[in-house]
């Protein structure tokens, strides 16, 4: 009886075990939300891709539709390409566009899809071939900066000019 | 000339620890088929080591929930970033801080039951005396525990994170007000289940086999006196604590270095 009593306690400690992992599995991660979804592959160019990582969101309209799956570099054109993996169950007309945005300000980059209006679908192993590439802070707050130098000196230029 | 031939007594010395250890581990292996046709021998074992581990494993995974929750909120607060405090609490249990403060408690709490078990048996010359009987003590004693304590050290460590996971959505959530929704979408984007709970179990197998194996050495090693025992049950909590740490550092570097 004790023996069969140390079995069930044992049986018991072994389920809360099991129920712990599936707990963290489902709930505390993404087996629930990419548990062998029907996915086809779609592939993107940008000139640059700034900060996207592997398994970055791919949102149309803010929905997520997919996911990127590998990143790689074009060594001919040097441009970055994007594998992602969309999907079954929602098809984009062929000449839709790729985006990569950031969430928020300081955020995650996600690839943004904006459906185009070709009658045709994206099939798997097609190319987007209209894409925006991400859009890097430092060049943007560049030529602030050069702009802002450039006034400065002109104007220091300007007072020594006028001090002679 | 003295300094140089110490030195050389150290590392000979040591050198056969280690070989000693490597055999004594070896001989448990070989003997793991055997216990495994006994398998009520190891359920009593899981019964010993794990259940009864549980509670102190729960209590200590629910108060480290707690805090984590609570402290990483300050810091996230700052930056409107409180949704994120699921993740990160989650990131840190199931990666790092649960298979290692698991670790660590089941070293002093099955750890030194298992030397000092290990440590009387040999000191009562019962082990001798199995042998006597060509009852093999590898077999019957140790093998069982070494299987019991690999099973156990997972689902300890599973259930470390998971209460604490449930310890950091009682703060967050209930307490604090983070809003549930994103408490746990946030969480289920940035886990994978493969790469970082996966190898978290991964490495509480490990652990579980060092601390079973260091806690079985040194309660076989141990001199047959009561201050030979109690040195030695010492020792298991040092040396596991140690390697469980050191062993740490590395499959971490292994498992997650690549972004």
């Amino acid at each position: 009886m004790v023996k069969r009593k140390i079995e069930i306690l044992v049986g018991f400690f072994v389920l809360l075990g099991m129920l712990g992992l599936v707990f963290l599995a489902l709930q505390a991660a993404n087996l629930g939300s990419i548990g062998g979804r029907d996915t086809y592959k779609v592939q993107a160019r940008f000139d640059n891709i700034g900060g996207l990582k592997p398994r970055a969101p791919v949102r149309s309209a803010g929905v997520l539709v997919g996911r990127v799956k590998t990143i790689s570099l074009d060594a001919k054109t040097f441009q970055g390409v994007i594998t992602m993996e969309i999907e079954r169950e929602y098809q984009f007309p062929k000449d839709s566009a790729a985006k990569i945005l950031t969430a928020g300000l300081l955020g995650d980059q996600y690839v943004g899809l904006e459906p185009g209006g070709d009658d045709a679908n994206l099939a798997a192993g097609d190319t987007i071939a209209q894409t925006q590439s991400a859009v890097v802070l430092e060049n943007l707050i560049g030529p602030f900066i050069t702009g802002r130098a450039d006034s400065a000196g002109a104007a220091a230029g300007a007072a020594s000019g006028a001090g002679q | 000339m003295n300094a140089v031939a110490r030195l050389g007594a150290i590392a000979l010395e040591q050198f056969r620890a280690w070989g000693h250890a490597t055999f004594f581990f070896m001989e448990m292996l070989r003997a793991v088929p055997a216990s495994l046709r006994r398998f009520d021998l190891v359920v009593a074992q899981v019964h010993a080591i794990g259940n009864r581990s549980l509670v102190i494993i729960l209590a200590s995974g629910l108060a480290v929930g707690f805090v984590l929750a609570l402290q990483m909120y300050y810091a996230l607060v700052i930056y409107g970033a409180a949704e994120n405090l699921g993740l990160i609490v989650n990131l840190s249990l199931v990666r790092e801080l649960g298979p290692v403060v698991a670790a660590l408690l089941f070293a002093g709490r099955a750890g030194t039951s298992l030397t000092a078990e290990i440590g009387l048996m040999k000191a009562g010359e019962q082990l001798a005396a199995m042998e006597l009987m060509a009852v093999d003590p590898k077999a019957r004693v140790l093998a069982p525990r070494l299987i019991g304590g690999i099973i156990s050290m997972p689902i300890l460590a599973v259930l470390f994170s998971a209460i604490g996971i449930l310890g950091a959505w009682v703060v967050a959530v209930l307490l604090i007000g983070v809003d549930a929704g994103n408490f746990w979408s946030i969480m289920q984007t940035g886990v994978d289940v493969w790469r970082d709970v996966g190898n978290g179990v991964v490495k509480a197998a490990v652990f579980g086999v060092i601390c079973t194996v260091v806690a079985l050495y040194q309660g076989h090693e141990t001199e047959a006196t009561p201050e030979g025992v109690a040195y030695a049950t010492t020792r298991t909590v040092v040396i596991s604590s140690l390697w469980v740490l050191g062993m740490d550092f590395i499959l971490t570097a292994l498992m997650f270095s690549r972004p």
